[in-house]
């Protein structure tokens, strides 16, 4: 795992502006991404933030008004015709739609790639065969797409993008058309591919728990520009702009919380309701025992959530503190000791 | 009945449908091939497609359209020149040829071009992604994909060009039109006529049977 892994991918200054009506827009402003082999890595934005323009760009689909992109050592934002092909079938994508050829069966839309790098046919059905199982699909390989369900589709379309050995996939909102439970079973089958095959990964989504669930690094991307990067766990930690938070609040906190601490703090107007945040080892110690054991306080869990992501655990805990004044100063004082973060939302 | 089955020339009816289903088989084949190769032209010559080019977006389109657009009994008239240039006559079924091809193919070409339309983009956006030549995009996604869509639009074309053989079977190129004209018509012996339609009808119904058939078993969405 810690071995020195070499750049693979880097973005320098890139900017692409499109023309329309109102004049200019820049969907992506002045961008600089460096991504590690073997990584993957997360871009996170709304809609219109320009991370669709910025993975298109990544495999010449679209080409940059500035700046250079550099991908396994060719420079995609320059070259054309047979070499920039030949390159595409390093860097293959799999997308939101799924994209197959609703003509041909399984088998051959995952062969599909493998006629255009002119393999030869046997040859093609052994690597078919070998994907079909890696994906999971043993089965359902004479099945057309109609008769596939939207996991089994991005299934087809994740043995098609690996087909050609690539050195990178993109993923472009790849589980966005999915319900929560096929998403999940997609994202575990992607994580599995990274380690496996020690693919490199990049994808865009507008999902935090993606980011959570299977990112090693996620960047932030609003209105064209990236305004945050970072280790997952770091970002979610520490987030520093608002567009961050907000989407660290997707995951860390379940949506009604705002409403149920309200309703809380009218319930219990004496001691204090706290908010703590574990990072990493310390979501794993026994915070709450330490608490009752040492102070003579009431302690009362009210909501709480563990997340794992790729670097570690990230958890909050809402708790409501009784006692004595002094008391629970003091155990607010030693929580801050711990390598817990304390906010205290109310002071009865 | 017996007597009115006597006035029909059995032969000569026999040797009329075969030569509207030469005429319509021949036509049919190479309308599907220029029809094809237009309608390519005109989607991959349109905005945003591959081969994006407005001056000879707009030049197909404009030769589509007017061949579209003249009556096929003048265009055959309008032909004479050209076919009587490449054929050498204007008798025969043969002579029939460039009229019906040049009626057809524009007709077609739209239908291939609408078809064609109807690809789901990110499917084409799919196979450049990873690394597919144009030729492999229009012979492995662009066609198959339109596959059922090109055959229903063939049926329709096929149908059209039976009733174009009727009419320039009028002015001398044989067939089941001819025939009706000839020896129902000018003879007043409507049952012959009658007899024509019924062989038309037949005809289309197989054409339709066909088209329908082959639709179907492409159709796998």
């Amino acid at each position: 795992m810690e071995r020195v892994k070499n750049q693979l991918i880097s973005v320098k200054n890139v900017i692409k502006t499109y023309a329309s009506r109102k004049g200019e827009v820049n969907a992506v402003n002045d961008v600089n991404l460096e991504i590690k082999e073997g990584e993957i890595f997360g871009v996170i934005g709304y809609s219109g933030a320009g991370k669709s323009t910025l993975i298109r760009m990544l495999n010449g689909l679209e080409i940059p008004t500035n700046g250079s992109i550099v991908v396994a050592g060719r420079e995609v934002s320059r070259i054309k015709g047979r070499e920039l092909r030949k390159a595409r079938q390093e860097i293959s994508m799999i997308f939101q739609h799924f994209n197959l050829l609703w003509s041909r069966t399984v088998v051959d839309n995952i062969a599909f790639p493998l006629e255009i790098a002119g393999v030869p046919r046997q040859e093609r059905e052994k690597r078919v065969k070998e994907l079909i199982a890696l994906v999971g699909l043993s089965g359902r390989e004479d099945a057309y797409p109609s008769q596939l369900s939207g996991g089994q589709k991005q299934r087809v379309g994740i043995a098609r993008a690996l087909a050609n050995n690539p050195k990178v996939l993109l993923c472009d909102e790849a589980t966005s058309a999915l319900d929560p439970q096929t998403t999940d079973s997609i994202l575990e089958l992607l994580v599995d591919i990274n380690k496996r095959l020690g693919l490199t990964i990049v994808l865009i989504t507008h999902e935090m728990h993606v980011i959570r669930k299977i990112c090693h690094r996620v960047a932030v991307m609003e209105s064209g520009r990236i305004v945050e990067t970072g280790p997952v766990l770091h970002v979610f930690k520490n987030p520093q702009e608002q567009i961050t938070r907000r989407f660290v609040q997707q995951v860390t906190e379940p949506e009604e919380t705002k409403e149920t601490i309200e309703h809380l703090l009218s319930r219990y107007p004496r001691g204090k309701v706290i908010q703590l945040t574990f990072v990493g080892e310390g979501a794993e110690q026994p915070l709450i025992t330490d608490l009752i054991r040492q102070f003579s306080l009431t302690v009362n869990i009210l909501q709480g959530k563990i997340s794992q992501t790729q670097n570690g655990s990230y958890g909050t805990l809402f708790v409501h503190l009784d006692g004595e004044e002094a008391e629970v100063e003091r155990a607010v004082q030693f929580i801050s000791s711990q390598e817990v973060g304390v906010e205290v939302i109310s002071n009865g | 009945m017996a007597e009115l089955m006597e006035t029909v020339k059995w032969d000569k009816l026999w040797l009329a449908s075969q030569e509207t289903l030469y005429m319509t088989a021949i036509s049919v084949l190479v309308t599907f091939i220029l029809g094809v190769i237009l309608g390519l032209l005109l989607f991959l010559t349109g905005k945003g497609s591959l081969w994006e080019n407005k001056a000879v977006n707009v030049v197909i389109a404009a030769f589509v359209n007017i061949f579209r657009s003249i009556p096929f009994i003048i265009l055959i008239v309008l032909l004479i020149p050209f076919t009587k240039l490449l054929v050498g006559s204007m008798l025969g079924a043969n002579a029939a040829l460039p009229a019906l091809i040049i009626g057809a193919a524009p007709f077609y070409a739209r239908m291939v071009e609408i078809a064609l339309r109807e690809i789901d983009k990110g499917v084409i956006e799919a196979a450049q992604s990873m690394g597919a030549s144009h030729g492999q995009i229009i012979f492995k996604v662009l066609i198959p994909e339109s596959l059922p869509a090109l055959i229903s639009g063939l049926t329709v074309t096929a149908i059209s060009l039976v009733s174009f053989t009727a009419m320039a079977g009028v002015i001398g190129a044989g067939g089941l039109g001819h025939f009706a004209y000839l020896e129902g018509f000018q003879r007043n012996r409507p049952f012959v006529t009658l007899v024509a339609t019924v062989a038309i009808l037949i005809l289309v119904f197989i054409i339709q049977l066909i088209g329908d058939y082959f639709t179907n078993k492409t159709d796998k969405r």
